[in-house]
């Protein structure tokens, strides 16, 4: 800047902040346009998109119902080693807060699993939360779920609140992402 | 979007991938541009791995103390390796600290140090972008400009594309500066006013801004204030320093 006078400058200063603060009043966001959790989308601060799955035990479950609730939806599969390695912390983490109103939902991805195997897993691992199962990879689709497993944690308005892709998740995350969740619960 | 990055049974996490790509390349070019300035580049990779360890370490502590029940429960849940259990902006105040600390304990100039850190820091940035692009997240406002790409169900501004060119002219004047002869923390404050400058800019086509006082977003308000700050200690070092000439590399 040494083509400028010292007041040059310091006018180049003031000019430069004094546009910064016109641009944040221009494109400040009307109260009616934010977007957050608008658009039903698989991502972070997004409306969950909603499905009807048949559980394992043959009951229909549809992810709207549980609005109110705070929702963990698992995307897993039984060949998947780290799937397998998390199922006992998420049952543990279930029967501790299941009463303080969460839900996990292990959808399993059926279209690249036998439901089989899948039962016999959840058998052999006393799984007791419901186990939706994708047998045509709707769902899957849906969240467009690129790695097993994939983790959607859900809030009370039905808006994604976080994604772990990957895992096992350590059961400290589950447990402290739960008790956030149920925090906000109205 | 390239959340994860699956080679063979390997699921590699394309955001995790770029900070840390981004950090050993900024370390690598800090240490040689570290070299023409005058500065120990030893001390550039001591101080930058002191932040790294630092942050982590505290991150996770911090974290720990706030959920401790969930800890109590899986106390080998310690020791995850998972991201999801640190608490970043207290990682963050206590790896400043630590360098800090590390500074004065080696007597090094602060404006100085700051200098070298800044290629770091602008690789950094790149990084950032980079891990944007990866996830997806720093996504845009909808809008209807032919260059607006498909994403989460509508068409966006290319908000991180938009973040990764600002880093990438950052970057280069960062380099060209750094060669000159600015006086010690001109390239530094240059660079956070700069950063700060694209940020208040680019807040605006970002459609998951945190809003405040009726609209206002939070990115830009901070950013603002951060390259008020950034002008106020050019004038400051301006004042009480002169340019030292060209250093000759």
């Amino acid at each position: 800047m040494k083509f400028l006078q010292p007041i040059s400058v310091r006018l180049f200063y003031t000019l430069l902040l004094t546009l910064g603060l016109v641009w944040i009043w221009l494109s400040a966001v009307p109260a009616s346009t934010v977007m957050n959790g608008r658009i039903s989308s698989p991502q972070s601060g997004f409306q969950a998109p909603d499905f009807t799955l048949n559980t394992i035990d043959g009951q229909n479950i549809k992810l709207s119902d549980l609005r109110g609730k705070a929702v963990i939806v698992n995307f897993w599969a039984s060949w998947c080693p780290p799937c397998r390695t998390e199922m006992p912390a998420l049952e543990r983490v279930y029967q501790r807060y299941k009463n303080n109103g969460l839900v996990i939902l292990a959808v399993n991805s059926t279209v690249q699993d036998s439901r089989k195997t899948a039962q016999d897993f959840v058998s052999q691992n006393n799984l007791n939360f419901p186990v939706p199962l994708d047998d045509s990879g709707l769902v899957t689709r849906l969240y467009r779920v690129q790695s097993l497993p994939t983790t959607f944690f859900i809030n009370a308005d039905g808006v994604i609140d976080e994604i772990v892709i990957g895992g096992p998740m350590a059961e400290a995350l589950l447990i402290s992402r739960v008790e956030k969740a149920l925090r906000m619960l109205p | 979007m390239l959340p994860i990055l699956q080679i063979g049974p390997l699921a590699l996490p394309v955001p995790q991938l770029s900070y840390l790509l981004a950090f050993w390349l900024g370390l690598s070019l800090g240490e040689k541009i570290a070299v023409r300035r005058g500065f120990p580049p030893d001390a550039l990779f001591n101080l930058s791995i002191i932040g790294l360890i630092t942050g982590l370490v505290f991150a996770r502590i911090t974290y720990i103390f706030q959920y401790t029940g969930a800890f109590i429960q899986s106390p080998i849940s310690m020791f995850s390796l998972n991201p999801g259990l640190l608490e970043p902006t207290s990682g963050l105040t206590f790896a400043i600290l630590g360098m800090l600390i590390y500074t004065r304990q080696s007597k090094l100039n602060l404006v100085k140090t700051l200098d070298a850190l800044t290629p770091v820091l602008a690789v950094m940035a790149i990084g950032i972008a980079l891990a944007h692009i990866g996830s997806g997240e720093g996504f845009g406002s909808e809008t209807t400009l032919p260059w607006a790409i498909n994403l989460w169900g509508a068409n966006r501004h290319p908000s991180q594309f938009y973040e990764l060119t600002a880093a990438v002219v950052i970057l280069s004047i960062t380099i060209t500066r750094a060669k000159s002869g600015w006086m010690p923390g001109k390239l530094f404050m240059v660079f956070i006013g700069c950063t700060a400058g694209a940020n208040l800019f680019l807040e605006a086509f970002r459609g998951d801004s945190n809003i405040v006082l009726g609209g206002l977003r939070v990115g830009q308000v901070l950013s603002w204030l951060i390259l008020s700050a950034a002008l106020f200690g050019l004038e400051f070092l301006k004042r009480n320093t002169h340019d030292e000439g060209v250093v000759n590399g």
